[in-house]
């Protein structure tokens, strides 16, 4: 069925048919709607589910973890100071290997206060160990909510699906439901290996020695990299079940023959994919991957996309203080193995930060700066700062 | 001979505590899970937070209990123990108390905000606070719940702690808490009178319980006992329970006759006392025992 869904409701809906059983949120602008809907959904018992009021989101994600650890599949959304003020309880989540899934709406940090889009809150969130879907339209707000469940159950790690601020959470898009039958299909009943039982009474989370600790973030990582296999193969199921697949880790646009490719990210990429568009029609050999994944990071498809191509143009809507755009950096880091011939100059470009909109005419200044130059002069290039 | 008969008590014997536990000689940390333990049954999950606990309940792989032991952040255990309890709730499991225990740092300090959350949800949750006066696992930094005039390695003897206790049990009732109750190892028979009448009721339970500590009180370790009575004898750290937000019951009464002193002589921690900090300890002591006694009257006529 489709509904005409905010995407703040297209996460609540994701919630409802991925059949949540325990909630634990904190209201901040943008996230309201989501949290709200479901509490209506719990309220109006559509989604049984124990809805609990935490008294903020230190508390959402601790007793989301609790009630993970006792066995229940749940869920929380937030944004921006809301996740940041979590952060001690990401790593939490991530090292006790519980498949939470959380929306985070892409919020500036303050100051001065801003409730407009850029990346920063989430990717600071970046070693703590989840792993990160930035989706592009409401449709795959909605879908990868469910494909999160069905990647964090599978590998035993916790998923933040991000949206854009107001450009997806509070813009209304058709959004296609699927019948709840086929998503049961889809997603199993969460069964969890190790919970808080007390026929079966284990302690989680003692005091663990380093003749034990290594061990237990060695198979952190290597769940992450397997986690590189299963988003693919969740993925290719989902588009048998749904008819819809998002490419795994990445969609490549027109890279074949493109010279230059663009890499963008979250609702960017629906722009520059539009741009990129108009370009070929000049006659401008130009291409586009979507990171739709940063973590697992996609090394091997961004080096496959990118290998032997004359230049690369990264957009961030986020910034490393003190280095750079984050996208480029890890870009740059992954392409730094590959063949010295092959290996393209990557040029970082920052824009959009605190929501200044990134315009067709943003990303063609991008692009025709990047034809000019042979070579990135500095390490960020920035683009509209008003001196 | 009849061993059976020699050891015969009216404490239960079934233990959910192992022996070989890590706490230090003498710590009433222990003894307090182990009393409360015997009430509670198998049918328990213990949500515990960094504090002298996470250490005393062992390394992995072992384990000083027999029931599911949660671990958590510090500031986090009534929170944690409102999702246990929310997925027990879902998986429709009634009979599971599902018990938050943590120091008075994680509770009267850094996890505040989140008890109080959870007992304003009035979450179906016994919180149990062991409470040794400080922050004892790194060191015996002062908390919230340091007596004034006490020494830590925060409050140095030459600018000791100068603000009172704060007041817990208040700030619960103030939450219209179903049930809190204070107590102490040395009178074990009211510390399970109290966790046997918290476990039978619906809702958020609190239940103080003052736990000496011999290396941060600074006093040799056989007398954690003692001094656990000589708090409630001197009415330093009175035994009593508050139903209700507002039904206070005293349920030891304090000892005519004993000055603070007694108590307060055991502990190096106090030593760099002078006689008239005696004399504002003993008057600040009878005043909140007097306030006490107000409170059950005026609750007895409600
Ligand atoms: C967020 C955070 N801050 C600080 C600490 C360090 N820390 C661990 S235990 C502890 C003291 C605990 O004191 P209390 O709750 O009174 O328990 P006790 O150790 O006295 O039994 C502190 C400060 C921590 N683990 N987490
Ligand atoms: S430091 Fe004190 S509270 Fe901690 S284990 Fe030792 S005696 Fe117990
Ligand atoms: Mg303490």
């Amino acid at each position: 069925m489709k509904k005409i869904l905010m995407g703040n409701h297209a996460v609540s809906y994701g919630a409802l048919l991925s059949r949540v059983e325990v909630i634990a949120a904190y209201p901040i602008t943008p996230q309201t709607q989501v949290v709200e809907e479901l509490s209506k959904m719990c309220a109006q018992g559509k989604l049984k589910a124990r809805y609990i009021n935490v008294e903020s989101e230190h508390s959402a994600m601790a007793a989301c973890i609790a009630a993970e650890q006792a066995g229940a599949r749940t869920f929380t959304a937030t944004s921006s100071h809301g996740l940041t003020l979590m952060h001690e309880l990401l790593h939490w989540a991530a090292g006790a290997r519980l498949p939470i899934v959380m929306a985070n709406i892409n919020r500036s940090m303050a100051p001065g206060w801003s409730i407009w889009t850029d990346q920063n809150d989430s990717l600071s969130q970046r070693d703590t160990g989840w792993l990160q879907i930035y989706c592009e339209s409401n449709q795959e707000v909605f879908d990868s909510i469910i494909q999160a469940y069905k990647i964090a159950e599978r590998v035993l790690l916790p998923v933040m699906v991000v949206l854009d601020a107001f450009v997806l959470s509070h813009t209304y898009e058709p959004v296609d439901i699927p019948e709840q039958e086929l998503v049961d299909q889809f997603l199993s009943k969460l069964d969890y290996p190790y919970k808080l039982d007390v026929k079966n009474p284990c302690s989680f989370g003692s005091l663990l020695p380093p003749e034990y600790y290594l061990e237990l973030r060695y198979k952190m990582q290597k769940a992450m990299e397997e986690a590189h296999d299963v988003i693919i193969k969740v993925d290719k199921e989902y588009q048998q079940m749904f008819g819809r697949s998002y490419g795994g880790l990445v969609e490549e646009y027109r890279t074949e023959d493109a010279e230059l490719v663009l890499v963008a990210s979250s609702t960017v990429a629906s722009t520059a994919r539009m741009v990129v568009e108009q370009l070929r029609d000049e006659g401008v050999k130009v291409g586009m991957i979507k990171m739709r994944f940063f973590r697992p990071f996609p090394t091997q498809e961004v080096v496959n996309a990118l290998k032997g191509k004359k230049k690369v143009a990264v957009i961030d809507r986020n910034i490393s203080y003190g280095q750079g755009g984050i996208f480029c950096e890890e870009i740059r880091s992954v392409l730094y193995n590959i063949d010295q011939h092959e290996r393209p100059p990557v040029f970082g470009y920052i824009a959009g930060l605190g929501g200044r909109d990134i315009t067709p005419t943003t990303i063609r200044e991008i692009l025709s700066h990047t034809l000019k130059e042979d070579k990135p002069k500095e390490n960020i290039i920035w683009i509209g700062v008003k001196h | 001979m009849d061993r059976g008969q020699a050891l015969k008590t009216t404490i239960p014997e079934e233990d959910y505590m192992t022996s070989g536990h890590i706490a230090c000689s003498g710590c009433a940390a222990p003894i307090a899970m182990r009393y409360c333990l015997k009430v509670l049954g198998e049918k328990t999950i213990m949500v515990v937070p960094a504090c002298c606990w996470t250490i005393i309940a062992g390394p992995f792989p072992y384990s000083s209990l027999k029931v599911p032991l949660l671990h958590t952040a510090f500031e986090t255990t009534a929170a944690a123990a409102s999702g246990v309890r929310a997925t027990l709730d879902i998986k429709g499991d009634t009979e599971t108390t599902v018990v938050g225990w943590a120091g008075d740092g994680g509770t009267f300090d850094i996890g505040i905000q989140a008890l109080s959350g959870a007992v304003e949800r009035n979450e179906n949750i016994l919180y149990i606070c062991y409470d040794n006066e400080a922050y004892m696992n790194t060191g015996i930094q002062r908390s919230s719940a340091t007596p004034w005039g006490a020494w830590t390695t925060t409050t140095p003897a030459e600018r000791p702690e100068d603000k009172p206790k704060k007041d817990i049990i208040e700030i619960l009732v103030a939450h219209q808490i179903p049930y809190a109750a204070t107590a102490t190892v040395a009178y074990p028979h009211d510390l399970m009178a109290k966790v046997n009448k918290a476990k039978g009721i619906k809702g958020s339970r609190f239940i103080h319980i003052l736990s000496p500590c011999p290396p941060g009180w600074r006093m040799p370790d056989e007398l954690t006992i003692k001094a656990s009575r000589l708090a409630v004898q001197t009415g330093i750290f009175p035994l009593y329970e508050v139903e209700s937000g507002r039904k206070y019951t005293i349920t030891v009464p304090r000892k005519e006759g004993v000055p603070v002193g007694e108590y307060l002589k055991l502990q190096r921690r106090f030593a760099h006392l002078k006689p008239e900090d005696y004399d504002t300890i003993q008057n600040n002591v009878d005043r909140a025992y007097d306030r006490l006694l107000r409170k059950v009257k005026q609750s007895e006529t409600l």
